[in-house]
């Protein structure tokens, strides 16, 4: 028990580095960790975003290419996360740009697969109405697809923001100094930072999850939370 | 020093500068191949055990919480947080616990197995149709039989589906496991994580793992439930 006060006295107080020479631990320092973490996260997932999210709600529209929206989540999982970012650093180097391309990667199969599917999962007859009412297909994607699957959606979502956050710890392997730092430079920082870095990063994660969770019941349509099934 | 340091560069690039230009190089893993043999099978015994460990606790919790209803939510819960919870970190908060190696990766990766398999269990369970369990009732059939004989066989798909999921996940993970002392295609990957082929060679395998074991279990799930075929066919 006392290595986890110790790891949660390092979160709070510096002290000097067992490697000497400087000093570790603190708010501060987290928070210097924890920045980097935060937006390199946060920049991976705003591009994911970006590509699978039109991109499945057009094939959901369109109800074609199923088969690579679905197999794209089978895929992704098959792929450790390690070695996506092992492949990245030795075909094109170290540093914030590619790790992040790498991070997409593994951030877009649960995006575009749930999109795709909350997209299919919409009444047929929803649709065939509104386009009895005279509705474009832009307007039914906008009005009718995007809301009523905007719940799964957001599962995706959740689900790579997780899992970007938790490999962001790996980070430091590409180059990129994030929370993981006192994890792989155990020397710098001592056990007590090492065991901290992994209390926040735990912490970190579970908020993530926590936060998307609330945002997901927030965007669901009130229609829909009448016969609310378990979220994904 | 530094004049051996240079003659030994100098040999090295001369005898294979694909090596020491950092290309891709098939004679090299032909020659090492060796290597990746030991951390190859770590990452079979890793994932096996694990995976079996989190079903044999994860379908004990589906079955209780299949009886006794108010039992889901709290699995669902507890069993989201440890699977939320990345495990590098889960490696090191098991540390001062359970210390470095085999026991502390394996507990991390059951962990995560846990959510999937108990999730899928549950659903399986769930579809199966009221009227079958009612003719299975109709027989005679104790509760306790109706679960091994009617509910447990007919959720198999799911339930395999669920193991499918866990297998790839577990792959996945256990190259992470290094962390925790104990070995694995990760640890390979780590050790020179620069190098092409190395890359190239230990990530390719922990894939080949992760299709392997999926398509093994989607075999046996081929020839446990053949209704399904007949289904998909009619």
């Amino acid at each position: 028990m006392n290595d986890f006060f110790d790891a949660i006295d390092f979160i709070f107080s510096e002290r000097d580095s067992p490697a000497g020479g400087t000093r570790v631990g603190g708010l501060g320092e987290i928070w210097e960790l924890m920045w980097p973490h935060l937006k390199l996260s946060a920049a991976s997932m705003v591009v994911a975003c970006a590509i699978a999210i039109p991109l499945g709600l057009w094939l959901g529209h369109r109800g074609k290419g199923g088969f690579l929206a679905i197999n794209a989540s089978n895929v992704g999982r098959a792929v450790p996360s390690l070695a996506l970012i092992a492949f990245f650093v030795a075909y094109l180097g170290v540093g914030f740009t590619n790790l992040t391309l790498a991070l997409v990667l593994l951030a877009i199969p649960p995006i575009l697969t749930n999109t795709y599917t909350g997209v299919r999962q919409v009444d047929r007859d929803t649709v065939d109405s509104a386009r009895g009412m005279g509705m474009t297909g832009a307007q039914i994607v906008r009005r009718v697809e995007l809301p009523l699957a905007l719940p799964l959606m957001f599962g995706g979502i959740r689900t790579s923001a997780v899992n970007v956050v938790a490999t962001a710890t790996i980070a430091p392997l590409a180059g990129v100094v994030t929370l993981g730092d006192p994890i792989i430079n155990v020397n710098t920082y001592g056990d007590e930072g090492r065991l901290a870095a992994a209390i926040v990063v735990a912490l970190l994660a579970v908020a993530t999850e926590v936060l998307l969770g609330a945002a997901q019941r927030a965007v669901t349509p009130r229609g829909l939370k009448v016969n609310r099934r378990e979220a994904v | 020093m530094s004049l051996l340091l240079a003659q030994v560069e100098i040999r090295d690039r001369s005898e294979d500068t694909c090596v020491s230009e950092n290309g891709f190089c098939p004679d090299w893993i032909v020659d090492n191949f060796d290597r990746y043999v030991d951390p190859f099978f770590q990452h079979v015994l890793l994932t096996v055990v694990a995976v079996a460990v989190g079903f044999g606790i994860a379908s004990t919790l589906a079955v209780i919480a299949y009886r006794h209803r108010w039992f889901v939510n709290p699995v669902i819960q507890v069993t989201g947080i440890l699977y939320t919870i990345p495990s590098v970190a889960a490696f090191f908060l098991l540390l001062p616990i359970t210390g470095r190696g085999f026991v502390t990766a394996t507990i991390a990766l059951v962990s995560y197995t846990l959510l999937i398999i108990f999730r899928n269990i549950l659903t399986g369970l769930d579809n199966v149709p009221e009227e079958t369990k009612d003719a299975g009732r109709g027989m005679g059939l104790t509760e306790q039989q109706l679960l091994w004989r009617v509910e447990l066989p007919l959720a198999l798909p799911e339930i395999l589906a669920g193991l499918r999921i866990a297998v790839t996940t577990t792959v996945g993970l256990a190259t992470l496991v290094f962390f925790a002392g104990a070995g694995g295609l990760g640890e390979e990957i780590y050790a020179d994580i620069a190098f092409k082929s190395n890359v190239v060679v230990a990530g390719g395998l922990a894939v080949l793992l992760a299709a392997v074991l999926d398509g093994l279990i989607l075999l046996f799930q081929r020839a446990l439930t053949p209704w399904t075929r007949a289904v998909s066919a009619g």
